[in-house]
Order: structure tokens, then C-alpha cells, then sequence
């Protein structure tokens, strides 16, 4: 009887959803808004990559409400999955297998490396802060599932993911203070496709990339400690 | 043929999309429903990204000097999906929270034997 119900209902929405996306074909030129990103980005951000600056400087506003809702989702998971610290410790683990605890053992700093990479690099190649920042909760994810020995303490992550947001928000204040608006970009643009250049997004997304990566590694943590 | 050729990626992205709701409303375990809405959440990624998307563009990086920016690729898609993907994970993690507390409480996963606040 559900399944019934499901498919009829999932009937209806195609034939509702069929008529609005015939009027947008695919691979056709549809940019309306971004015409003035792509043409006027190196002029007006200095970064290479399109897609941060929107990210970061043009839609900068949304993407820290953005990050708040992934504040508020942890510390949602957090307060949900609430213990008393001595239920904790009284159960025994499995041991994990060789392959991954010399994996863990080997290949937790090039990834912590590579996220790194990925983040500082944001305003020139594909990748950034968000990106980076998973990568870095993936190398945890790891750490998590082996080496036990390594405990790493999600008030710590926390308390890396509270400045990391504290100074997103304290260079959109600079902003403010220096020049009239959030978020202005304050600092020399510098050449294009150098490192140092386009202006606060490196530290900015330097500062998403910690943020992201703490945060998404704090949550592994709590949902491995806190459900056995 | 030709419409399957010219609409593969928005067949397949509505596909992620109603296999997703087809979960959420038939199936009774409350992992599996959890399960369909990151299948709808793939989906609707899928879907924005397609449609910021240009026969033969470019990504939108100046990376190199000869680059024109006629032919890049919408960056707004990619900039809402880039986040929306994070996001996604962690709203996942805070459902399966919801779900083992559930399991604690009831001991099963079975939504029809649930019924502590049904009203």
C-alpha cells in the first residue's frame, strides 16, 4: 500500500518537474549573474580560480552562514549523542588489522599534507577550503578507525574550530573597520596566479579549511566515542 | 536515442532524486531512509551542476594566459555545490545520531514499532 502511495506520488512530481526542465536545455549558455564574476574577477579579486572568489569574496556572506550550519549540525551531533565520560572507557576494541594500522601509521601526515595543499592553493586551482578541510577529517577518520594510541581530544578540535571561525569573521570585521563594508578585500591583489595574491581569500580559506577539517574530524569522534 | 544522448546528465540526476524519495517514503528501517535522503542529496547536486554546464567550456580557472572567459562554465552552480556537499555530511551524521538514539531507546530500527510520539 506504501509503495503504491510512493509511485503515484513520485508520478505526479515528474510530470510537474517535466515542463519546467524542458525549458532548460542542456549545455547552452544560461549565465546571466556570473557574466560580471567571469569577466570582471581578475580586475576586481585578483584570484584565478572563478569559483573561489565567488565563494569567498562575492557570495562571502552566505558561506559564513553556510558555515554556521555546520557548526550548529556538530553541536547538534554533540549534545544528541551526550554521555557521561565513564561509560566510555570500560569497553574492549578490536584489534585492527596490520595493513591498517601501518596505512595509519604511514599515510596520516602526507594526508594531513595534501589537505593542507589543497587549502592553501585555493584561489589557483580546483580545491579550497571545504575540500581541503574533508580531506584532513578523512586522515582522522583513519586515525580513528586504528590508532588508538594517538587519542586526539574533541575539545581540542573544538577549540581550533572556534578560532578558525572567530578569524573568518574578525577579517570581514577589518574589513568593515578599513574600508565601509564585510568582507572588503583589504590586502595588495599582487599578480595573478602567484601564491601570495588576490587579496584576504588565501586567509580566509585557510582559516574555512581548518574550520571544516576540525569540525567534520570532531564529529567522527563523537560518533565513534560515544555510541558503543 | 538522440533525447537520451542530449539529457544523460538530468535523467540520471532526476534518477538519483526519485530513487532517493522512493526509499524515504516505502522502505521501514530507519537507516535505509537515511541512506535515501544522501541518494537525494547526490541527486540534486548532480542536477545544479549539470545545468551550469556549457558544450566544449572551459573550468572557470584562469590558469593559463590564453584562456577566454566566453567559454567557461557557469562558476554559481559550483560554488552553491561546493558547500552543499559539506553540508550534506554533516546533516547526514546529525540523522544517524538521531537514529542511535532511537535504536537505544526502542531497540529497534523498524519505524511501524516506533511509537512512543506518533500522534
Amino acid at each position: 500500500m506504501r509503495k503504491i502511495i510512493a509511485l503515484i506520488f513520485l508520478a505526479i512530481l515528474l510530470w510537474g518537474i517535466t515542463k519546467p526542465v524542458s525549458r532548460i536545455p542542456f549545455g547552452t549558455n544560461k549565465i546571466k549573474v556570473a557574466e560580471h564574476y567571469i569577466t570582471k574577477d581578475i580586475t576586481e579579486t585578483g584570484a584565478a580560480n572563478v569559483v573561489t572568489s565567488v565563494v569567498v569574496l562575492y557570495r562571502g556572506f552566505d558561506t559564513l552562514g553556510e558555515v554556521t550550519i555546520l557548526f550548529i549540525a556538530a553541536i547538534g551531533l554533540a549534545s544528541i549523542l551526550y554521555l557521561p565520560r565513564k561509560k566510555v572507557s570500560d569497553e574492549v576494541l578490536e584489534e585492527s588489522s596490520l595493513i591498517l594500522r601501518t596505512g595509519c601509521r604511514f599515510l596520516f601526515p602526507l594526508i594531513l599534507l595534501f589537505g593542507a595543499y589543497i587549502f592553501v592553493h585555493g584561489h589557483l586551482t580546483p580545491g579550497g577550503g571545504f575540500q581541503g578541510g574533508a580531506i584532513i577529517a578523512s586522515g582522522f577518520a583513519l586515525i580513528f578507525l586504528s590508532c588508538r594510541e594517538r587519542v586526539v581530544s574533541t575539545v581540542k578540535l573544538g577549540v581550533v574550530e572556534s578560532l578558525a571561525g572567530m578569524t573568518f569573521v574578525a577579517v570581514g570585521l577589518i574589513g568593515l573597520a578599513t574600508g565601509g563594508y564585510f568582507l572588503l578585500s583589504f590586502l595588495p591583489k599582487g599578480t595573478l596566479n602567484m601564491l601570495f595574491s588576490a587579496g584576504i581569500i588565501p586567509v580566509i580559506y585557510v582559516a574555512i579549511g581548518f574550520k571544516v577539517g576540525s569540525e567534520l574530524a570532531g564529529i567522527i569522534g563523537n560518533l565513534m566515542e560515544r555510541t558503543q | 536515442m538522440s533525447f537520451l544522448n542530449a539529457n544523460t546528465y538530468y535523467i540520471a540526476a532526476f534518477g538519483l532524486i526519485f530513487i532517493g524519495l522512493y526509499i524515504v517514503m516505502a522502505k521501514k528501517n530507519l537507516v535505509k531512509v537515511v541512506i535515501g535522503l544522501s541518494f537525494v542529496d547526490s541527486g540534486i547536486n548532480l542536477l545544479l551542476i549539470s545545468i551550469g554546464y556549457i558544450k566544449g567550456g572551459t573550468a572557470p580557472i584562469f590558469s593559463r594566459p590564453g584562456i577566454s572567459p566566453l567559454k567557461m562554465v557557469d562558476p554559481i552552480p559550483q560554488a552553491l555545490v561546493l558547500t552543499a556537499i559539506v553540508i550534506g555530511v554533516a546533516v547526514l551524521a546529525l540523522a544517524l545520531s538521531l537514529v542511535v538514539k532511537l535504536y537505544q531507546q526502542y531497540g529497534t530500527l523498524d519505524i511501524r514499532k516506533i511509537r512512543g510520539l506518533k500522534w
